[in-house]
């Protein structure tokens, strides 16, 4: 059987389709007709005819950035059980669950300073590289 | 009430991943993608794992999700032109295809189920905790190998291409 | 959730079966949540253009309505729905069509957990701080899909910013949250707000430095994960237009201004729930009207906040990723490492 509190979570969903659609259907009502003259229907770019598509390719450190967020999150997944049993393991455990999550972290944390060490963390850096000037970067 | 739910998240699941096999449009499929992964967490959650259902929210669609979207998003293979697969690429892909369900099939109906009565665990969040640092505590400290390894190879990889990427990218 | 089946069953009557009365709980929660949203529209449009007002020494709306501009969103409101829907020729009509309803979604789902008062949240599930922070990364698919659906290239470049930002910002958001998880022992927001009973040196922020630290921590990415000022880098009006909303006019934009409002007043309530002590008094503790506590908490939280984006200039993308890579993250590990060792060595729990 559902789980009563995640029944709630799918009534919302539901509930929010409906209301997102009400909202649209209501403008339908009172909005007018749409008469597409003209330019209307080219995309804004700053009042000229848009260049080209825009679908481009994205910088490659948004993938760099993505792949570190996920890493992190499953560190951060792995980090919330732990905290929520901290305070009714300690007594049986003691101080050993504590080290043991703290090697965790530091395992992680070699990598972060590994990624920031070697700038794959500084957003211009080729930039900086290219003009000699290091400072660019900082901030 | 629960049957129907269950055939909600399913077909949910499954037609979402046709979409996402089948689709014409790179972008079309990897956004379908999102109520697949979505109704993955909608079964986890009734079968009482609300740790793994909101894990699967939190990595897969906020997380891996976004990362295939902006690999999707790189690989500008404009919506018309996708290659077009040759049929002797079809043949092959086709039976490894089916061996691979076979191989899948197999060992679901192979597999003696432990099956749990419905009534899930509550608090499954202390249980987890608590397996991880007595039991599992050498897995635990493993996955964090993993992930130093993960982070490593993902920032060489990407160090590597850089340069020849640097005159077209953007933003 | 107690309190409306109550109120359904008992004041109207209502002849209900568990599921009827689960059912019905339920989608009245949501209608109140998504009015909850609706009012943080109305009300924070007018607050901030009034406190921009303020600061920048000028007055701000008003005309319409008697006071001071009062009814400027209603206003606002009647044009949205007059505004004539256009989708641009270039757009991926069905992604176009769906970013909005999506983001909608993705910030109704979290006010289900959001502790109000006590027996007022509409679920009160074991994992409810993790849950709000899983179910509101969805709104990273919804303004990267806006964004790709508009053909725009502001609107891509927005939605990309946006993307990167939000993933960033959840990682310190999420850290700062584990040593009041660690202090509470559960995840369950009811828990977590009954854990700082007693008076204002047991709420969360102000227990001990490293908690103070985590609070800081959690308020600075919660302004950059709900993209306002200065980290609205994916909003840049002088380089981006309008970001990820670019194209859209009528009601589909005015669901993405809802929803942007409706995280605003999210973000400040989860601040107040996980930190600032939800609806107990500063002194005692006795309950007293505990909606309205929290309630003027969070409303606080939403006046600093829009202080905050009126008088800091905006950073550029590298300065952004530097505060959380190197800033935010490094301290919130050791915020970690601090309350730990606190925790076990001030015998706060038992050895």
């Amino acid at each position: 059987m559902l789980h009563e509190h995640y029944a709630v979570v799918l009534l919302f969903i539901l509930f929010g389709i409906f209301f997102a659609n009400l909202a649209l259907g209501a403008a339908k009502i009172f909005r007018p007709r749409s008469n597409r003259v003209g330019d209307k229907g080219v995309s804004f770019e700053c009042g000229e005819l848009p260049v080209g598509s825009a679908w481009v390719r994205f910088n490659i450190r948004f993938y760099l950035i993505a792949l570190f967020f996920i890493i992190f999150d499953v560190e951060v997944i792995f980090i919330y059980p732990w905290a929520a049993v901290f305070k009714s393991l300690y007594p049986a455990l003691g101080s050993l669950m504590f080290i043991e999550m703290m090697v965790f972290i530091a395992i992680l944390v070699l990598g972060l300073v590994y990624i920031w060490a070697k700038g794959d963390l500084d957003w211009v850096k080729t930039l900086s590289k290219r003009d000699g000037n290091k400072e660019v970067s900082g901030a | 009430m629960g049957d129907m739910v269950f055939y909600l998240f399913a077909l949910m699941t499954v037609l979402s991943g046709f979409f996402v096999v089948f689709s014409k449009n790179i972008v079309h499929a990897g956004f379908s993608l999102m109520f697949t992964l979505f109704g993955v967490a909608g079964l986890f959650a009734m079968l009482g794992a609300d740790f793994l259902a909101i894990t699967q929210t939190m990595v897969y669609i906020g997380g891996v999700l976004v990362l295939v979207l902006f690999v999707v998003m790189m690989t500008r293979i404009p919506a018309q032109n996708l290659p077009k697969s040759s049929f002797n690429r079809k043949i092959p892909a086709g039976i490894f295809s089916v061996l691979i369900f076979a191989i899948v099939f197999k060992v679901i109906g192979g597999t003696e189920w432990n099956v749990l009565p419905v009534d899930a665990p509550e608090a499954t969040i202390s249980m987890i905790g608590q397996k991880l640092l007595t039991e599992f505590i050498f897995p635990f400290e493993y996955a964090s190998i993993v992930l130093l390894l993960a982070m490593i190879g993902a920032a060489i990889l990407i160090r590597e291409r850089k340069i020849d990427d640097d005159e077209e990218v953007q933003s | 959730m107690e309190i409306i089946t109550k109120l359904l069953t008992e004041t109207f009557g209502l002849q209900l079966d568990n599921t009827g009365q689960l059912v019905a709980g339920g989608l009245t929660m949501a209608l109140i949540m998504a009015l909850v949203m609706a009012t943080c529209a109305i009300v924070w449009t007018w607050a901030e253009r009034k406190v921009a007002g303020f600061i920048q020494s000028r007055y701000g709306p008003m005309r319409v309505g008697k006071y001071h501009g009062a009814l400027q969103p209603v206003a606002d409101m009647v044009k949205i729905l007059g505004k004539e829907d256009i989708i641009p020729d270039d757009a991926d009509k069905p992604l176009f069509v769906l970013a909005p309803i999506i983001i909608f979604i993705a910030s109704l789902l979290p006010w289900a957990a959001v502790p109000f008062a006590p027996g007022f949240i509409a679920s009160d599930m074991d994992l409810g701080l993790f849950y709000i922070f899983a179910v509101s990364s969805g709104a990273i698919v919804g303004i990267l899909m806006a964004g790709w659906a508009s053909n725009n290239k502001w609107a891509l470049y927005g939605a990309a910013r946006g993307a990167a930002q939000m993933v960033s910002y959840e990682i310190p958001l999420a850290l700062a949250t584990i040593p009041v998880v660690m202090r509470t022992g559960s995840l369950n927001m009811n828990d977590i707000v009954i854990g700082q009973q007693g008076g204002i040196f047991h709420w969360n922020a102000f227990h001990d430095p490293f908690l103070f630290v985590a609070f800081m921590i959690y308020f600075i990415s919660s302004i950059a994960e709900v993209n306002r000022g200065p980290f609205d880098m994916p909003e840049t009006e002088s380089e981006l237009v309008a970001g990820y909303h670019t194209e859209y006019t009528g009601m589909r934009f005015a669901l993405f201004f809802l929803s942007e409002y409706a995280n605003l007043f999210l973000v400040s309530c989860i601040a107040t729930a996980v930190f600032l002590g939800g609806w107990n008094l500063p002194v005692g503790n006795a309950v007293v009207l505990p909606g309205l506590v929290f309630l003027a908490k969070a409303v606080l939280l939403v006046l600093i906040q829009i202080w905050i984006r009126w008088t800091l200039p905006r950073l550029r993308v590298d300065q952004l990723m530097h505060v959380c890579w190197k800033v935010l993250i490094p301290l919130s590990l050791l915020c970690l490492l601090g309350s730990g060792i606190l925790l076990m060595v001030s015998g706060e729990i038992a050895a």
